[in-house]
Formats: structure tokens, sequence, C-alpha cells
């Protein structure tokens, strides 16, 4: 059925390391898994990563990928990839009966380098993530390898691994299991992995055509087409459109995956006159659960292996690639030695918080989608009537809350405010990008931002800052293992500043002169103060490395 | 956190009651659901505070513990 893309064959080859130690395994080559592995490969770190396939995933699926995720795949290297072959867009349009009933831009502002979403068949995304984590060098990529036994121990994961003609055993000091919804690694520990099943349906149908549709997110609610169920429409590479229908729980899978039964369906929306090719099908249900813990000793869940979400939202892929920016850069601190083992059960405190932010939020568009009563289908259909006519109603419409990053805010890394904010991004919340002027030449502020380490951000004329900051090269602010790099922003142009020239940077940050904002190495705001102090910057760095006063002692920083 | 006004604040409250029950004649059941939970959004967006709407639910549910305690100082 697939016209539009070629698997790639990647050849499995026999294992020759029997009882080999490795410091860091991933156990599943999908995106989340690929994005990980490239995430530490990136930061210097070997990682052999094992896959049961031989290709990239089959089907469509995570289609829209959101500002934070092509902000993190910036970093990674395959940021202007995703711009160039997926698709871009920011409004919404909303749909009830035969009416549009309103539209809403999810990037209302200007002064962003990336969209609030791109549209990319998760194929080609896992193609790119498999080249480039060739390209590091770095990544032993192994396919056909299927792990069938681990045995957690206390300083070390043993695995046995199933391939062509026997099987293999590995012995790794980190084991970052991304093995899917399905994660052998998660069923064969016994982790219970509890939430909550909807009773709903969904076919998704992936259509070839050539259609005048804008490249929106088209949501229907009862249209005349598909009356009592909702639609989605939805934009991707190559003319292929996304169109989910909501089946309802009494549908017979079988009888509705039939070609002939979805090209009706199909036909009965677009017309009669739209040519078009099935290119994918699927018939789902789906779930909203999590693990109770994402670390187990030193078995670390990412992605769908640890959380599930409904797919309304594109909070599923997301927030996987989230999970995998938010352990890369703390395994690496703490495998070299810079940070406390503890570091790793913030991944889990922050995660989980993130996790549950993401059910919370799919769980409501479901309930929304699918009303389970009477009285909500009432109210549902009340606030879509409303909708219509009035500007007040129309933040109650949940046709999918689209996946924001999450804010860290009650992580125990970071430093909390003290002087007074009146917006900006508070102390756990990932960097803002801003349009900024570096050299004479049009710029991004992200891009300025060191992975590394952590970055200083400090706002004001050059002549402002503080001396203390100005020679941080060499000064106390530099540590030696992820040192913090001071970037000057400033309201003037100058040599060896980013030039704030529209204000931007200074008004997502809400700063002052003076101003400064400590980021993590995944770009989330450690600390923030109204004025520069060598001694509170180099606490806030100790404290986001984890590094409590006891620790100290030991962990060199 | 604002409270809710549970004191007796209507002026003409027989005109009231006859508007909301005139609003569902003819109506279907379904319909006159409906018509309700658009009376209840755009009264709630009205007040604009969630606290109060929060309080009105358990008010209407007869809850007694999760409604508030009247003033201390009305007789």
């Amino acid at each position: 059925m697939q016209s539009t893309y070629v698997h790639p064959h990647y050849a499995h080859v026999p294992p020759t390391d029997d009882g080999a130690r490795h410091k860091v395994v991933v156990v599943g080559g999908g995106l989340v898994g690929l994005t990980t592995a490239l995430d530490l490969a990136h930061r210097g770190q070997q990682v052999v990563l094992l896959d049961d396939d031989e290709t990239v995933s089959v089907g469509s699926r995570a289609i829209s990928f959101a500002k934070r995720t092509l902000e993190i795949y910036a970093r990674l290297g395959l940021g202007a990839r995703l711009l160039g072959k997926g698709v871009t867009w920011n409004v919404g349009q909303v749909f009830f009966g035969d009416r549009s009933i309103f539209a809403f831009d999810l990037l209302a502002e200007p002064g962003h380098q990336y969209p609030a979403f791109v549209n990319l068949q998760q194929y080609y995304l896992e193609q790119w993530l498999v080249e480039a984590c060739q390209a590091t060098g770095l990544v032993d990529l192994r396919w056909r390898n299927r792990v069938v036994a681990v045995e957690n121990r206390p300083d070390a994961v043993d695995l046995t691994i199933e391939v062509p003609g026997g099987s293999y055993r590995l012995t790794a000091e980190w084991v970052l299991a991304c093995d899917g919804a399905h994660s052998f690694v998660r069923e064969t520990l016994g982790l219970p992995f509890v939430g909550k099943v909807f009773r709903d349906r969904f076919l998704i149908a992936d259509v070839l055509m050539k259609a005048g549709f804008p490249a929106e997110r088209w949501f229907w609610f009862d249209p005349p087409f598909h009356r009592g169920g909702s639609v989605l429409l939805h934009r991707q590479a190559d003319d292929v459109w996304r169109i989910e229908f909501q089946l309802g729980w009494d549908s017979d899978p079988e009888a509705e995956r039939a070609p002939d039964r979805v090209c009706a369906r199909v036909r009965a929306m677009l017309g009669p006159d739209v040519p078009f090719e099935l290119e994918w099908l699927s018939i789902y249900t789906f779930r909203c659960r999590r693990l109770e813990k994402f670390r187990h000793g030193r078995i670390l869940f990412l992605g769908d292996a640890a959380h599930q979400v409904s797919p309304f939202g594109a909070r599923g892929g997301n927030s996987g690639v989230q999970d995998a920016d938010n352990l890369a850069w703390k395994l690496l601190a703490v495998l070299r030695g810079d940070a406390p083992q503890t570091l790793l059960d913030t991944y889990d405190e922050e995660r989980a918080a993130a996790a549950d932010e993401n059910i919370l939020a799919s769980t409501r568009s479901t309930d929304f989608i699918t009303p389970k009563n009477e009285a909500a289908r009432a109210y549902r259909d009340a606030v879509l009537e409303l909708s219509e006519q009035h500007a007040f109603a129309r933040p109650l419409v949940n046709s999918g809350r689209l996946s924001e990053p999450a804010v860290l805010r009650a992580s125990r890394l970071n430093t909390p405010d003290a002087g007074s904010w009146t917006g900006g991004l508070p102390p756990g919340a990932p960097a803002a990008d801003a349009p900024v002027v570096c050299d004479g030449r049009e710029d991004w502020l992200l891009r300025h931002l060191t992975a590394d380490g952590f970055t200083l951000l400090l706002f004001g004329t050059p002549d402002e800052a503080p001396a203390a900051a100005l020679t941080a090269p060499a000064g106390r602010t530099r540590q030696g293992a992820w040192p913090v790099r001071s970037v000057f922003v400033s309201p003037v142009e100058g040599d060896g500043v980013l030039w704030d020239r529209e204000g931007l940077a200074a008004a997502r940050y809400d700063a002052q002169s003076g101003t400064a904002v400590l980021l993590r190495p995944d770009q989330h705001v450690a600390a923030r103060w109204r004025s520069f102090d060598a001694v509170a910057v180099a606490a806030a760095r100790r404290r986001a490395l984890g590094i409590t006063g006891d620790e100290r002692q030991r962990i060199p920083a | 956190m604002s409270t809710l006004d549970l004191t007796p604040r209507l002026t003409d409250p027989d005109t009231l009651f006859e508007a909301l029950v005139e609003a569902h004649r003819g109506l279907a059941p379904d319909a006159s659901r409906r018509l309700d939970a658009k009376l209840v959004l755009l009264l709630a967006n009205h007040i604009g505070d969630g606290d109060v709407v929060q309080q009105a639910i358990a008010a209407a549910i007869g809850n007694p513990a999760a409604t508030p305690a009247a003033p201390s100082d009305t007789a």
C-alpha cells in the first residue's frame, strides 16, 4: 500500500563481543531510543543500541513534532532537515456539523526560529536519526537483536540477547529501556503499568492525494460525512494526509479495516471527485498510563515504555523526545563522576511530573471528544454551539491540547526565585528562543546555548556587565566539568554580545539590565537573579547537578 | 478566594424562575439539557471565578461539607 517511502534495510551483523561490558545500552531503536543514543553520542558517549527489527517504523505513527522537540533536534543537528521535509503548520480549525466554528493560531507571536509544529512521518525522522547516529561513530547499532532476559543487579544489568542463529550476553552499567508501549524490559521486571483504558476505537487512514486543503489541523465534531463521530485531517510530507475517524466502541475492527470500507469513508469526506490512494491504515484503541517510577536501579525507562497517552495533542512522541533530552546529560554527568547517581532520580521526578501533565491533558481531550454520558455530551455540544458566536467558549473546546513542553516547577534541581519577577521564565521552564544579531548577522538565541555545560544569560549593555562575569572563562563561574559559559544579551550592538535588537529576548525572560539566567545543559532554567553574583551562580550550578553539601566532598566540581 | 453568595439577591425571583422554565418550552430532553448547559457556561464565564463555580457545584450536589459556611456575622 505504501508508495511514497521505501524502508531502508539495516543489515544484521553477528555479535563478536559475547560477555562484554558496556557503559550504556539502549534497548529499542524507535524514535526515542535513537534520539537518546544520538544525544549521548553528541556529548561524546559511546552507546550500544539494540533493536529487534531491521528497519525504521512502519506506518506514519507520530506525525506532529512540536516547537520544543524541533529545538531539541536543532541541538542534535536535525532541525533544518525537519523544517525542509516536514510540513510547517501553526493554525488549527474546528468544525461542528457542517460549519467551521473557529480557527486558532498556536504561534501567534513572531520571533521564533521554529514553528509551533512540523508534521512528518515518523519513519523519515527515524531514518535520519540512524544516519546521524552512524555519523558520530559512537553508536553501535545492532539490528535484529532482541532482548530476552534482563537481570537488574545493584551495580550493572545483565542482558541476554537473541540474534539470528543464537543468543549472546552483554553487561551494561546502564540500560535505557526505550522499547515502547509493550516494553519487554518493563514486563520482564514485572513492573505495573497502570492507568485508564478508553472505550473508543479510531481508524487512521493515511491517504495520498493532491488536495487543495491548507497545511492546517482540521478537526470535525459530528460532521455530515461521519455523523456522531469526530474526524481529524492533517497534512504530512509527500502529499500524504492523515485522516482519523472516531469509530466508537461498538464498531467491528475487522470489518472497519476492509480497504473498501475505509475508501468509502474517505470518499464521503472528500467528495466523489477527489482522487486518492490509501497509503496506510490502522485501527487503534488507547490507554493513558505510566510506570510509577521511571528509574529502577540501573534501568531507566523512556518514552512509551514509561508512559502512554492518547494521541490527541501529539504528546506521545514529543514527550519521549523530551525524556531523552532530560536524561542524556544527567547520565553523562553521572558516568563521568561529575554528579551523584541521585541526579538520575531527578529524571524520574521531572519526567514523571511531565507525564502526569500529558496524561491529564490527553485524558481531558479524550473525554471531550468522546462524551461518556448524556450530560457530558450536552456540555460538549453546548460549548461547540456557543463557540461559533462567542469567543469566551472557544478555550473550552478541546480537540486535543497540543503538546507544550513541561515546566519542571517542582524540581529539586531548581534554585527558587528571589527578587521580584513579573513573568518571564521561572526555574524549570525550557529556554525561550528569540531573534538576535551576532557579529552583524541575524541569528537565534538558542543557537548560542552550550550543550556540554551551563549557559549564563547576562542581560544589559556590555559596559554594565559585572567584572566577575566578564572574566568568567578564568573566573569563579567556570568550573571543571559542565562549566558555566556566559552569553551577553545586549540592547545595543557590540563585540561578543548577542544584540537583542527587537527586545524580545529581554521580554521573554522578563529581563532588566543586570538580570542573569542560568540554563542547564538541556536548556531548562536552573535559576535566575536580578543581578549577577558569582557565588550564587556556582551554588545554583552545583544544585542543578544534584550535588548537595555531602557530595561536595566526593564529587569533583 | 471569593465565597459563593447564598443569600437572597434576586429582586424579582418569580420573573426569573418563569424565564428559566419558559426557555425550555417545547424542547426535546436533549435540547433542553443542552440549553441548561449553555446557561451554566455563560453564567460561569460571567462569574469568571473557578472557585465560586466549584462551590456552586458542591452546593448544587447538596454536599454540606463542600458548601462554605455562612459568614459568622450574619444572624
